[in-house]
C-alpha cells in the first residue's frame, strides 16, 4: 500500500508542479497592478501549459523523436510522442507574438497616461470620464 | 528551481530584475524540455523565450518606468481564487495517467502512427520537423499569419511615436511662448 502511494506521488509530481507554476502566473496576472509584471505572469502561465503538454508526450526510457540517418523506423526503440512537440513549437511562436503586442500596447498606454500602473490609470480614466460628463449633467438638469 | 524563480517574480518590485528572472525561467524550462526529450521545443524556448522576449521587455522598460509601485489592493481575493482553482485542478490530476507511461491515450493514437509513416512518406529524420512542415503544414501557415498580424499591430501601435513626441514638444513650446508673451 505504501509503495503504491509513493509511486502514485512520483507519477503525478509533474502535474502538481504545473499547477503550482500556473497558479503563480495567474496570481501575478490578477493581483499585481503593474502591466509589465502582468505580461511576465502571463508568460509563466503559458510556459507551465507547455510543460504540461511536453510531459504528456514523454515515454519513460524513450528518446527524442529523431530517426537514424538510414531512415528506418525500428518499433523496438521508444520515441517520445512528436505531436505535442509540434503543437508547442507553434504555441511558443504565437506566444511571443502575443507578448510583443501586449508590450506595444503598454508603450502606447504609457504615452497616453504617463503610467503603467493599473490603479493610477483607472483613477485617471475616472477623472476624465467625470469631467466629460459634468456639463452634460448640468444641461440635463436645466431642461 | 522553476517554482522558486516564479515565486521570486511575485515578490520582486524592480522591473529590471523581473525581466531578468523571466529570462532565467525560460532557460530553466528549456533545460526541463531537454530532459523530456523535446529538443526542438527546448531550443525554440531558449531562443524565443530567453532571447527575443527578454530583449522586447527590456526595450519596453527603456521606454517606460523601471520600478513597480506599491499596490493598495487587497491580495486576499486573488489568493483565495487562485488556491481554489489550483485545488480543482489538483482533484483533476488524480485521474491522470502516470508520468512516462507508454499506455496513455496520448501515446496510443496518432503519435505512433505518425512515427511509423514518416520514414516512408517524408524521408526526413527529424519527426518533429516532418510533422510541423508537412502533416500540420496548415497550422504552421496559420501561425505565420498570426505572427504577421501581430507584427503589423505592433508597428501600428508604435509607429509615429517620435512624430507625436515632436508634436507634443511643439505644442509645449508654443504654449510656453504664449505664456511669456
Amino acid at each position: 500500500m505504501n509503495i503504491f502511494a509513493t509511486e502514485f506521488i512520483l507519477g503525478h509530481l509533474n502535474y502538481w508542479l504545473f499547477i503550482i507554476l500556473m497558479m503563480t502566473g495567474l496570481y501575478i496576472v490578477i493581483s499585481k497592478g503593474n502591466l509589465v509584471k502582468k505580461i511576465v505572469g502571463l508568460n509563466i502561465f503559458q510556459t507551465s501549459v507547455f510543460m504540461f503538454y511536453i510531459s504528456m508526450g514523454k515515454v519513460s526510457g524513450g528518446t527524442a523523436p529523431i530517426f537514424p540517418l538510414d531512415g528506418v523506423y525500428d518499433p523496438s526503440i521508444a520515441y517520445s510522442n512528436p505531436l505535442p512537440h509540434v503543437l508547442i513549437l507553434t504555441a511558443i511562436v504565437v506566444g511571443i507574438a502575443t507578448t510583443s503586442l501586449g508590450l506595444a500596447l503598454i508603450i502606447r498606454i504609457r504615452e497616453e497616461y504617463h503610467s503603467i500602473e493599473e490603479e493610477h490609470i483607472t483613477i485617471l480614466e475616472d477623472t476624465v470620464f467625470q469631467t466629460e460628463n459634468l456639463p452634460l449633467d448640468g444641461k440635463g438638469g436645466s431642461i | 528551481m522553476l517554482i522558486v524563480t516564479a515565486l521570486t517574480v511575485v515578490k520582486t518590485r524592480s522591473l529590471f530584475a523581473i525581466v531578468a528572472l523571466s529570462g532565467v525561467f525560460s532557460l530553466l524550462s528549456a533545460l526541463l524540455f531537454i530532459t523530456w526529450d523535446a529538443v526542438d521545443v527546448a531550443f525554440t524556448e531558449a531562443a524565443v523565450g530567453a532571447g527575443i522576449s527578454t530583449v522586447l521587455m527590456l526595450g519596453t522598460l527603456a521606454l517606460t518606468s523601471r520600478a513597480e509601485k506599491e499596490s493598495q489592493k487587497s491580495n486576499l481575493l486573488p489568493l483565495v481564487s487562485v488556491v481554489l482553482a489550483g485545488a480543482v485542478m489538483f482533484y483533476g490530476t488524480l485521474d491522470m495517467p502516470k508520468f512516462g507511461s507508454p499506455e496513455t491515450p496520448v501515446q496510443t493514437h496518432v503519435g505512433p502512427d505518425y512515427l511509423k509513416r514518416i520514414p516512408d512518406d517524408i524521408h526526413v529524420p527529424n519527426a518533429v520537423t516532418a510533422i510541423l512542415a508537412s502533416y500540420r503544414g496548415y497550422d504552421t501557415l496559420g501561425e505565420t499569419a498570426v505572427v504577421f498580424t501581430a507584427g503589423i499591430g505592433v508597428l501600428m501601435l508604435i509607429s509615429g511615436l517620435r512624430r507625436r513626441r515632436i508634436n507634443d514638444d511643439d505644442n509645449k513650446n508654443s504654449s510656453d511662448t504664449k505664456d511669456t508673451t
